[in-house]
């Protein structure tokens, strides 16, 4: 991956490298436990999936590859940041706190969000592409009226990245200096499609073009995300306006459950990228650098398993909602429609003995 | 009681003016609305007095404007978005149909979608393609979404405010060839709530129901059926989404025939479900059915021949001695 203008501080093999512009300030302990956190989320993605396959998940749309991506990003939020995701960003979710189980309510078919977005601080997910990146952006105007020292990190991918709403809200926060940080994981493919199509300029550079700065970073390299998002959020935050951030990955697995890969790439590609596996460039940095030791690895891995078979459970336990919950929250006031579809409904599962 | 003699346009632009006094977090987003006021003037003098960071003058981008107005509504912010045009809501569709009807429920009531989306619709102004058309059943079809239209200066005055007070999001239908058209507006009591029909003229041979331009067009054609012995009573439906349906079962269990009146194009059309939810409620009182006088199956046409196709008083006469006339 030989590209000058790819922000690195560690390369594939765990060797830190110098930039001009970025310094890693991550102590060792730091990195350890963002180590952990992307061990855990590759952990529970793996167990999504076999969910999936086991008929308990509708679907699961896997996030592994991405964990550096994510975790740095993630990590580097103030805690009163608001985030908006799409529908992979399981790392950040699991950075802000939200409980696994939450994250699966959706793909277990029980909610169309499933936890609470301002408790957590993230955004429900948006499954439309793009649309959430205009949201972002009029949330930083609203950050920006209240005067308050947050700053607004937002999510899509190389797919995306042709959609109007993406570049309309380019514009917008360009022109209304909005405190919004575009996180673009470009992870190669929008389904088949291969991001080459989406454009023909490398996509970070777009940026320019809006009148902001775009940084293109190893997406794989969890100590260059972490720093690259960080200065993006404080610039915001200090009132510098608006940065597009593209992290260079790859997905490793499938779009979704729904999705066969083999059909659209080579295995000598997704085998190139496994050489830049994000977990493992990690773990060679923290045995040369830090000489943590294979117990201390082996008891984040046996957490892993523990938090697996937690989600697992509590997946399990998620019983169908009632009916009658679709009437919920469909408007925020009373709405004769609504009390006369949840009578209708109630009479119906009356007579049929209550439902289930 | 404080009247005063306005149009609607000046009503609107009071009624913004007072909501924004009342409430700090209350912003107007739109095209043109800031230096210009507005293509129509609905917002003139607004950024003069309340500053550019509260009446936003934006790129031009619809789904940008709504957009952006979800987030500051997560934010706690009311936006009042003005699409300049009917035909020029279609870029902000999507935000509207994906996010604005669905984030409440996405966010297990978290979110409120407090956003009002102002649509000058309906034709009657000579203008060209795209800034005649009325594309309130797209909306009314929404779940999420409430609609709502205003036919008077009094209406206009309250109606915006009601709507910027509510939770849930609402697109705002205002009649643009009404708008210069004066009223009077009571400035202390709001004569309605923001859904119910209202009865503008008492009749009983026959309900004429509509919303908008359509509502002087109805008081017309009533001007002249009352000449002719015809008794017409004449029902502003106002609440588009939802209909306030037991004003119009009252009325037609009173007259048992029924005409809705609207410039959109008839078929799968708010009118439509006007005349099957009526047919349902009120079928042992009908003395005909209902009819609906409404635009044609074309795209909106050139200006010079758009009074054709608009329902005029003689189209809502034909419809009345159709129900009149009919003998089952």
């Amino acid at each position: 991956m030989i590209d000058e203008e790819l922000v690195q501080l560690l390369t594939p093999e765990g060797e830190r490298v110098d930039h001009p512009d970025y310094t890693s300030s991550l102590s060792g302990d730091r990195i350890l436990s963002m180590y952990r956190d992307m061990v855990i989320v590759r952990r529970l993605c793996n167990e999504s999936t076999s969910l999936q396959r086991q008929g308990q998940l509708a679907l699961w749309a896997p996030s592994e590859g991405q964990e550096g991506a994510q975790i740095g990003a993630g990590r580097a939020l103030a805690p009163m940041d608001f985030t908006f995701p799409s529908y992979r960003e399981h790392g950040i979710a699991w950075c802000r706190g939200v409980p696994p189980e939450q994250v699966l309510r959706m793909f277990r078919a029980v909610s169309n969000g499933g936890w609470d977005p301002q408790k957590y601080r993230h955004s429900v997910p948006t499954i439309v592409l793009g649309n959430q990146v205009l949201n972002a952006v009029g949330y930083a105007m609203g950050v920006q009226r209240d005067g308050a020292d947050e700053a607004v990190l937002t999510f899509f991918g190389d797919g995306a990245s042709s959609q109007g709403d993406v570049l309309e809200a380019f514009v917008w926060a360009s022109s209304f200096n909005a405190p919004v940080v575009f996180f673009c994981q470009n992870n190669q493919f929008g389904i088949s499609t291969p991001s080459s199509t989406q454009s023909k300029v490398p996509l970070f550079r777009r940026a320019r073009g809006f009148g902001f700065p775009g940084v293109r970073v190893d997406g794989n390299d969890l100590l260059a995300c972490y720093e690259v998002t960080k200065a993006a959020l404080e610039n915001a935050r200090a009132g510098g306006g608006p940065t597009m951030i593209e992290a260079y990955t790859y997905r490793m697995g499938a779009h979704t459950t729904s999705d066969d890969p083999t059909r659209y790439r080579v295995e000598a590609e997704v085998e190139v990228w496994k050489h830049r596996d994000p977990i493992e460039r990690i773990k060679a940095l923290l045995v040369r650098e830090y000489q943590i030791k294979p117990t201390a690895f082996e008891s984040v891995r046996e957490e892993a398993d523990a938090i697996a078979l937690k989600l697992r459970d509590d997946v399990l336990a998620m019983g169908r909602p009632d009916p009658l919950s679709m009437f919920d929250d469909a408007y925020s006031e009373p709405h004769p429609l609504i009390d006369e579809g949840r009578r209708e409904m109630a009479q119906l599962l009356a007579s049929e003995g209550g439902g289930e | 009681m404080a009247t005063t003699t306005m149009t609607m346009a000046k009503a609107l632009n009071e009624g913004l003016r007072r909501a924004m006094e009342k409430d700090p977090k209350v912003l107007l987003m739109g095209e043109d609305i800031g230096k210009l006021g507005g293509v129509f003037r609905i917002t003139d003098g607004l950024q003069k007095d309340f500053g550019q960071d509260r009446v936003v003058d934006t790129p031009l981008a619809e789904s940008a404007i709504v957009g952006t107005a979800v987030g500051l509504a997560i934010r706690g912010y009311r936006c009042v978005c003005e699409m300049q045009f009917d035909g020029f809501v279609f870029p902000a569709f999507d935000q509207i149909v994906s996010q604005v009807a669905k984030l409440h429920k996405r966010s297990d009531g978290v979110y409120n979608m407090a956003l009002v989306i102002r649509l000058p619709f309906q034709g009657g102004i000579g203008a060209i393609e795209h800034h005649s058309e009325s594309p309130e059943a797209y909306f009314a079809h929404t779940p999420g979404l409430r609609v709502v239209s205003c036919s008077t200066p009094n209406d206009a005055y309250w109606m915006i405010q009601q709507s910027i007070e509510s939770n849930d999001p609402i697109i705002f239908c205002e009649p643009k060839s009404r708008y210069w058209e004066k009223g009077e507006v009571d400035l202390d009591n709001p004569p309605h709530g923001l859904y119910d029909a209202v009865v503008r003229r008492e009749g009983s041979d026959v309900t004429l129901v509509g919303y908008g331009s359509s509502v002087k067009t109805m008081l017309r054609a009533a001007d002249a059926a009352a000449k002719e012995g015809v008794s017409l009573e004449v029902i502003d439906v106002r609440g588009i989404a939802p209909v306030d349906f037991p004003t119009l079962v009252a009325s037609l269990e009173k007259t048992g025939r029924l005409v809705v009146v609207q410039e959109a194009p008839r078929t799968a059309s708010v009118g439509s479900e006007i005349v099957a939810e009526l047919t349902e409620r009120c079928f042992y009182s009908l003395r005909a059915p209902g009819v609906r006088v409404a635009g044609y199956h074309v795209p909106y046409p050139p200006a010079r021949i758009e009074e054709e196709y608009r329902p005029s008083v003689d189209r809502v006469l034909d419809a009345v001695d159709q129900v009149m006339g009919f003998e089952s």
